[in-house]
């Protein structure tokens, strides 16, 4: 599989000029007075594919909704694509790019594929053309979906809702995708194809942020990787050393 | 005797529409937010004692008619924004005590503006009885018929065919993916409030020629649109519309067969019949979900 190093590695006087795409300065995040991010920072640059690794009840998910204002910050800040979207409402924070498939796929069970990825478009639905290109893309890129638009979502299997999950956030047009555990709960055959499918769109350009437990199949895609234990960033690194690190594989890998 | 229950069923359809347009208001706002309105019935009554005060101020009756839908759609839109906006996060049945209150303080301030006296509006195409069949109807009654096809039709296609509509419906069925796709759910709200306030008013207007209308016409009006909606499954806008022909069908038939005196009672041991066997009403979704 390739390994997807930040594009500018070249040159790597560039590379820190250059400001990433999303930035993550010190942020804190708590449910109630529990905090569960603990002054996290991190940064995904443009073309990148990050990994952040982290077991049950990490943060992962928290930090996530975070990210797409579905759960405020109490302290920190992001910057996107050169703003400061610290406080920016979910609706604003999609329409400029970032898009989240969401833990547990949480597809709209009522309605059918084809709405799921038209409402994926919502902010896009103007652009007919680009929707209607964007659709047809997401029906080869899954033909499993495409023989099956018109069924209800509710109805489609665990893999084939994630792959829809996948499919309505492209229709985003996301700068930057958030994926959440994507593997959870499918068999390894619809991991290895769902992560194929990840690999695929990086390759195509599109910048991902992979938050996974399955930190084997995550960190043997990604460029970079972060590890976090109980909220904090304890360990990052390219993609390849953490998975040679022993702790990482103590902890991780279970080898 | 059949002819008799021709006239009740024609009666009891012309009922149920008004019920079904009401049931329809709570079933959008339910389905946009979990939560029920309780202040629907005070729409219905602001929509026909607005347009009866328009038309009293010498608005033509059309004008008096648009204009109070449009009033009663601010109404409703205000209601949310400066009500239950301020108490987001609150739960549901905080809400819906919220809403209560409205409720109470639309009434107080109707009767304030306008009295305690039952008004009327005057028919839209005269008095003239219409025969039909065996039975009689009223030109108004057509009104009712008509314009509740017309609105059900209006409403069904922008829940079923545009993507607001739909977008709507992603928010009752899951908040948090519905953000995430860019939907702002605040905004949804406030047109669920708008156009369930509309769709209130305007079978008030439609009715008031009929019942007249006074400051407390929503109370009995709201219970039984609630009915309607509960018996349709809460949450479907068309078992809604159905729920709403049903109950009125029977409390006609109710009325004529047995005493008008039992016509309500039989419209709530209806409902709690419904809800004693069939908990998430007759048309209530049951949609596979596999998680
Ligand atoms: N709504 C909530 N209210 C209170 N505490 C919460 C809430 N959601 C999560 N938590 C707590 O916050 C911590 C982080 O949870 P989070 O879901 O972000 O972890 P995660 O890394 O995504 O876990 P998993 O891998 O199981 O999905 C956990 O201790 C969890 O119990
Ligand atoms: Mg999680």
């Amino acid at each position: 599989m390739p390994s997807n190093s930040p594009p500018t590695i070249n040159s790597s006087s560039t590379r820190d000029a250059r400001e990433p795409l999303l930035e993550i300065t010190g942020l804190n995040s708590h449910y109630g007075p529990v905090q569960v991010i603990h002054d996290i920072s991190l940064s995904v640059h443009s073309g990148e594919l990050v990994a952040l690794v982290g077991g049950n009840g990490a943060g992962k998910t928290t930090l996530l909704h975070t990210l797409s204002s579905l759960h405020p910050p109490s302290a920190g800040t992001i910057r996107f694509a050169g703003h400061d979207i610290t406080r920016w409402p979910a609706h604003r924070i999609v329409a400029t790019g970032i898009c989240q498939v969401p833990e547990g796929r949480q597809v709209f069970a009522p309605l059918s594929v084809e709405d799921n990825l038209r409402l994926g478009a919502y902010r896009q639905h103007r652009d007919s053309g680009w929707v209607r290109q964007e659709m047809e893309r997401v029906y080869h890129l899954f033909p499993i979906l495409d023989e099956r638009r018109q069924q209800l979502a509710g109805t489609l299997s665990g893999g084939q809702q994630q792959m829809l999950a996948i499919g309505r956030a492209l229709l985003g047009r996301p700068r930057l995708l958030l994926l959440d555990e994507p593997s959870m709960g499918l068999a390894p055959l619809l991991v290895e194809e769902i992560f194929r499918v990840i690999v695929e769109l990086n390759t195509q350009g599109v910048t991902i942020l992979l938050v996974e437990q399955n930190a084997r199949a995550a960190l043997a895609i990604a460029g970079r990787g972060y590890i976090l234990e109980t909220g904090r960033i304890v360990k990052t690194a390219p993609a390849a050393e953490l998975l040679a690190d022993d702790d990482v594989r103590r902890a991780y890998l279970g080898y | 005797m059949l002819e008799q229950i021709f006239q009740f069923l024609v009666t009891g359809i012309t009922v149920g529409s008004i019920y079904a347009l009401v049931g329809l208001g709570f079933a959008l706002i339910y389905n946009a937010s979990d939560v029920v309105n309780f202040a629907q019935g005070e729409f219905v009554m602001l929509g026909a004692m607005s347009a009866i005060a328009l038309l009293a101020a010498g608005l033509p009756l059309p004008l008096a008619a648009i204009a109070a839908t449009l009033l009663t759609a601010l109404v409703g839109l205000l209601l949310e924004r400066f009500a239950i906006e301020p108490a987001k996060g609150a739960s549901v049945i905080t809400t819906i005590i919220i809403t209560i209150g409205a409720a109470i303080f639309l009434r107080g301030v109707a009767s304030l503006l306008w009295g305690k006296n039952s008004l009327p509006l005057p028919a839209f195409s005269g008095n003239e009885p219409i025969q039909l069949g065996g039975a009689t109807l009223l030109p108004q009654s057509l009104w009712v018929l008509g314009g509740t096809v017309v609105l059900v039709a209006l409403i069904h296609a922008f829940l079923n065919r545009t993507l607001l509509g739909k977008a709507l419906l992603a928010c009752s069925v899951n908040r948090a993916a519905a953000q995430l796709v860019g939907i702002n759910v605040q905004i949804m709200l406030r047109l669920a409030y708008g156009l369930s306030a509309g769709l209130g008013a305007v079978a008030g207007i439609l009715v008031a020629p009929i019942t007249f209308s006074s400051y407390e016409a929503g109370i009995m009006l709201g219970l039984k649109g609630f009915s309607a909606a509960i018996v349709g499954g809460i949450g479907n806008p068309m078992g809604a519309v159905a729920g709403g022909l049903l109950l009125g069908v029977l409390e006609a038939l109710g009325a004529g067969l047995v005493s008008s005196g039992y016509k309500d009672a039989i419209a709530f041991m209806f409902v709690l019949m419904v809800l004693f066997f069939e908990p998430t009403g007759l048309f209530g979704h049951k949609v596979a979900e596999r998680v």
